[in-house]
């Protein structure tokens, strides 16, 4: 590998090129092995011998944008992980969830934050929001043949505009096929396995302008109702304690809600339903 | 004009550092000074974007005085060593001996291959859980590396600044007593601070010097800029130690990330490695 030995001896001509700020391109030149899609994927379809992640959803609030996820984590008819986390800080005023096939979407979404940050300390700025969504659809472009194969990728992104116009919602989100396709979507989104169902839950309980902890209910609730209706969708787990992962994007940053907050509003939910089954 | 059929090695060593050294002595110094919570950075830098002090990686920080163009390349040399490596084994295997190393290597060769050497001198700075661990490593144009307790002055008049800092330095000190301590002495020797020369030598105001921070307290990316309302504050506070309030804007539009602590844990954080996306950074592992 190219990168040991600029340790032992200097760096080797292409860390000195000051060619640009991007990682995944410097990495191209100086270390194409590390990365992700430049891997010949075998010609047979692969996608039922990896643990494939499921339901994410997005929420924009009055404040900001909210993201959650389920922890399961399936393989074929097998649950490969309970407690799997696919919602991640891309960095601090954006959040990254992924759908598909687990290994190729954790690395790709290891790479994509180490794109945001080398580009930060490279130029001294962030990234404009709609940068940031734009370099992750070329992340997923160079995936489409691993996608054929059944390896797909799908992230949902999620962000705090700092440069949103005055008036109008500074929390904005973003979703993606398979081809890099880029779509910014009004309200809320859902992507995976579970996202028929968690879409059908957010249009009746998400309105414009909630508050942050209404918002909260809404993203667990529609989580709740995927796992209801898709078996590669988990449930709020009281036995193990294991709740869904929800992140919380305003102007303070991204930051994870804690366990207990969360495990709060699953109890509220369950109770709720619970009661109102009638048969309980 | 007639070209010199042989110069012995020894002469041509000795004109590339006095070229070298004259390039360096004509630039404003800078002054990287431990304190309690990890490395101070104070440059005497009128630009607020033409940065002389930079992010290496979580726990490093880069500081440099001379020629711009030059270290500025191996600045960014730095961070991408840095970024790979971290991708490709960990973030907590990235140190700052490496990066030294590494500047080290590439001073060296391009002084001796090179018919002009770099006019630069630069630090490395590693900030660890305590105060025994910060490292500073000062690197020179011919790739000397020296490893210095304490603090690194570099730059125009180091000796004089040095020398000024030894007198007044004290393990240990707060935020704003190293920030004083460390403007004092540049402002001892600062042409902008002594060519006025009416009833003895000002200090450096906020607009002349650029401060950044390695705070250990900080989660993952210890370095953070000290800019505009938090320098003015901790400049005219002097020696008062409150400095918790001092947080970089994050209303700026672009400001560089800072999560506040408290910010959770990401994948491949220090404080939880190797999280693979299953268990572990900051949700509960199953019970059962």
């Amino acid at each position: 590998m190219t990168e040991s030995s600029a340790g032992r001896s200097g760096f080797s001509p292409a860390y000195l090129d000051r060619v640009g700020s991007s990682f995944t391109d410097f990495l191209a030149s100086a270390a194409p092995d590390l990365l992700p899609g430049r891997r010949p994927v075998p010609p047979l379809p692969a996608g039922d011998l990896t643990p494939h992640g499921t339901t994410i959803v997005a929420v924009t609030y009055a404040d900001g944008v909210l993201m959650g996820g389920d922890r399961r984590a399936t393989m074929g008819n097998l649950i490969s992980s309970r407690d799997i986390e696919k919602v991640y800080a891309a960095d601090a005023w954006s959040v990254i969830g992924i759908a598909g096939a687990a290994g190729i979407a954790i690395e790709m979404v290891k790479l994509y934050q180490v794109e945001l940050e080398h580009y930060e300390k490279i130029e001294g700025l962030t990234l404009s929001l709609d940068g940031k969504a734009n370099r992750l659809a070329q992340m997923i472009r160079g995936n489409l043949g691993a996608a054929m194969q059944g390896l797909a990728v799908v992230p949902l992104f999620a962000g705090y505009d700092l440069d949103a116009a005055p008036g109008t919602s500074p929390g904005r989100i973003f979703s993606y096929d398979v081809t890099g396709g880029n779509y910014e979507e009004r309200g809320y989104s859902a992507v995976g396995s579970g996202s028929l169902f968690a879409r059908s839950s957010l249009k009746k309980t998400w309105r414009p302008d909630l508050s942050a902890a209404d918002a909260t209910r809404t993203v667990v609730e529609s989580l709740y109702d995927a796992a209801d209706d898709d078996s590669a969708t988990g449930g709020p787990d009281p036995v193990r304690r294991l709740y869904p992962i929800v992140y919380r994007v305003d102007a303070e940053g991204a930051v994870r809600l804690t366990d207990d907050e969360v495990s709060a509003v699953a109890a509220t939910i369950v109770t709720e339903r619970s009661a109102a089954d009638g048969q309980g | 004009m007639t070209m010199p059929y042989y110069a012995s090695p020894e002469q041509l060593m000795r004109d590339r550092s006095e070229y070298a050294r004259k390039g360096i002595s004509r630039g404003r110094s800078v002054a990287v000074v431990t304190y309690a919570d990890g490395v101070l950075f104070i440059a005497e830098n009128p630009s607020s974007t033409l940065h002389k002090v930079g992010e290496i990686y979580d726990r490093i920080g880069f500081a440099a005085v001379g020629r711009y163009s030059e270290f500025e390349s191996l600045r960014v040399a730095g961070v991408r060593l840095a970024d790979v490596r971290g991708y490709s084994y960990n973030r907590r295997d990235v140190t700052g001996r490496v990066i030294a190393n590494a500047y080290a290597q590439t001073l060296g060769e391009i002084f001796t291959q090179q018919t002009k050497p770099y006019e630069v001198e630069l630090c490395v700075a590693e900030v660890g859980d305590t105060p025994e661990n910060d490292q500073l490593y000062r690197l020179t144009f011919d790739g000397s590396v020296v490893d210095e307790p304490d603090f690194i002055v570099m730059g125009g008049q180091a000796d004089a600044v040095s020398g000024n800092l030894r007198e007044h330095y004290l393990p240990g000190m707060s935020l704003a007593e190293a920030l004083q301590v460390g403007v004092q002495a540049l402002s001892a020797v600062s042409p902008a601070t002594t060519a006025g020369a009416d009833g003895g030598p000002k200090l450096l105001t906020a607009e002349q010097i650029e401060v950044a921070v390695l705070d250990r307290r900080r989660p993952k990316r210890a370095f953070r800029r000290v800019v505009g309302a938090a320098l003015h504050r901790l400049l005219d506070r002097g020696d008062v130690a409150a400095v918790e309030d001092v947080e970089e804007p994050h209303t700026a539009a672009h400001a560089p990330s800072t999560p506040a602590p408290g910010t959770p844990a990401g994948l491949g954080d220090p404080s939880a490695p190797d999280t693979g996306g299953t268990a572990g950074s900051g949700g509960q592992a199953p019970t059962t």
